[in-house]
């Protein structure tokens, strides 16, 4: 396990595209973890989404495909429909159950499933939205020792989904827009 | 927020293999963290007080056990989903199957059935179905015992019928079901073709010679080696050039069987037998 990258998961729901618009430019290729993006939209938006956020950045991106082994400087776009599970060697687990919160992908699946395999490796931000996904997840993430993030809810487009988060479990820090950039860029 | 257990992964490891020993279901080369996820997911909503309260649940009561098989498998599926592919399907696959003189498709993994429905209304509106089985098989009795009903919720079939005609349908979908109270019940002209029964792609061999294999959004649950035994069973099963669909994720890439076969519908995910 210790020859996996680390991992940051990022999950968002309605408002979290702009976010991601504006993180991803900032990170330049030598970023040294693997990316994971659980983004709720509607269902055929794919091969949209990942161009899109290929054009912004300078690290790889991808969508996210069963059996595909996380590396380094890549970023994995969890596909719509799907859920994202990780397993122990770090490959990745595509899965279309039941919907949670909703939702599939799911922010809370892929939280949760990440902090099994990555423990205090991890760290999980939650974004803007309108939907209660995630903070189980966070909360799972945490217990396991996982670093846990929300975007500040004074700044998210849609508030609901981060206020959700903070006012139902604990997260290590809030971060307004400019504090999440200086903190992804600083990860190594 | 409660505390939860979480399950280790020694303890999954002693219940897998309870499973296998005492009643001979293998899930050891499922996908570790989907089948992790769906025991949690009973553990906590059952309340087991502990682990070995579930393991002794699980080894002395059959009728959980039952229950606990329908909850280890995915069982989320839908009438045309994915309506590309049975456009595709329709288009491109039964046409050449309709130059057979009697066609066997084989439907693996088929859960309660709403696909299968799907094959049999696109069979039928083709004039092929009376010329025509369908084998359609799943692991488990329950999911099983409502395909053969044909009853679905009424509430899904706004969805389904708006699928159907993406898919290329032109009839009024609504022909194919009589709707009682919330549920709509599938016509038994479409039903008589079809042969649901059991069938474990992990230890149970080919049965048939089939022309048409079909196996949505299962092998995303196995590891790679069972993807791999699996695509084999599914090659013997075929007949030269006969057709292997699998679910929109899936892919041959990196399997053993990767030679075995080529590409018709490459979106879609069709493939063509080559060789033996």
């Amino acid at each position: 396990m210790t020859s996996l990258p680390k991992l940051l998961v990022i999950g968002g729901s309605a408002g979290s595209l702009d976010v991601l618009l504006r993180l991803l430019p900032s990170l330049d290729n030598s970023w040294p973890l693997s990316m994971i993006i659980v983004l709720h939209r509607k269902n055929d938006s794919d091969s949209l989404l990942t161009e899109l956020l290929a054009s912004r950045t300078k690290l790889a991106v991808k969508e996210a495909e069963e059996k595909d082994v996380l590396m380094p400087g890549v970023i994995y776009i969890t596909p719509s429909d799907y859920h994202l599970l990780i397993e122990r060697d770090g490959s990745l687990t595509l899965d279309d159950s039941e919907k949670v919160n909703y939702s599939r992908p799911s922010i809370d699946v892929t939280f949760a499933s990440a902090a099994e395999v990555f423990g205090d490796r991890l760290y999980c931000i939650l974004l803007s939205g309108a939907n209660m996904d995630g903070a189980e997840g966070l909360a799972t993430a945490r217990e396991l020792g996982a670093f846990t993030a929300v975007q500040d809810p004074e700044e998210a487009e849609v508030s609901f989904m981060p206020r959700h988060a903070l006012n139902s479990i604990a997260v290590d820090r809030v971060l307004t827009m400019q504090e999440m950039i200086t903190f992804v860029k600083s990860l190594e | 927020m409660e505390s939860v257990h979480h399950i280790k992964d020694e303890e999954i490891a002693v219940l897998l293999n309870d499973l296998l020993e005492q009643y001979g279901y293998d899930f050891t080369d499922y996908s570790f963290a989907s089948v992790k996820r769906r025991l949690q997911r009973v553990y906590t909503t059952d309340r087991f007080p502990s682990f070995a309260e579930f393991r002794y649940r699980v080894k002395s009561d059959p009728v959980y056990l039952t229950y606990l098989m329908e909850q280890i498998t995915v069982n989320v599926t839908e009438m045309f989903r994915d309506p590309g592919f049975f456009m595709t399907l329709r288009k491109s696959v039964l046409p050449v199957l309709a130059t057979y003189p009697f066609i066997r498709i084989w439907h693996a993994g088929c859960s309660t059935g709403e696909e299968v429905y799907s094959m049999a209304i696109l069979l039928q509106e083709m004039n092929l179905l009376h010329k025509a089985v369908i084998y359609a098989t799943d692991i488990n009795e329950t999911v099983l015992e409502r395909a053969r009903k044909g009853i679905f919720p009424l509430a899904h079939m706004q969805q389904y019928s708006q699928n159907y005609q993406q898919s290329g349908g032109q009839r009024d979908f609504s022909e194919y079901y009589a709707a009682n109270y919330e549920y709509a019940k599938f016509s038994e002209k479409l039903s008589t073709k079809i042969i649901f029964a059991a069938h474990n792609l992990v230890t149970d061999r080919s049965f048939n010679e089939f022309q048409l294999i079909v196996c949505r959004n299962t092998l995303i649950y196995f590891n790679k080696d069972l993807q791999d035994k699996v695509l084999h069973l599914f090659s013997d099963s075929l007949e030269q050039l006969g057709f292997l669909a699998l679910g929109a994720k899936e892919t041959l890439r990196f399997t053993t069987a990767a030679p075995l076969f080529k590409p018709v519908a490459q979106k879609e995910k069709i493939w063509r037998k080559i060789s033996t």
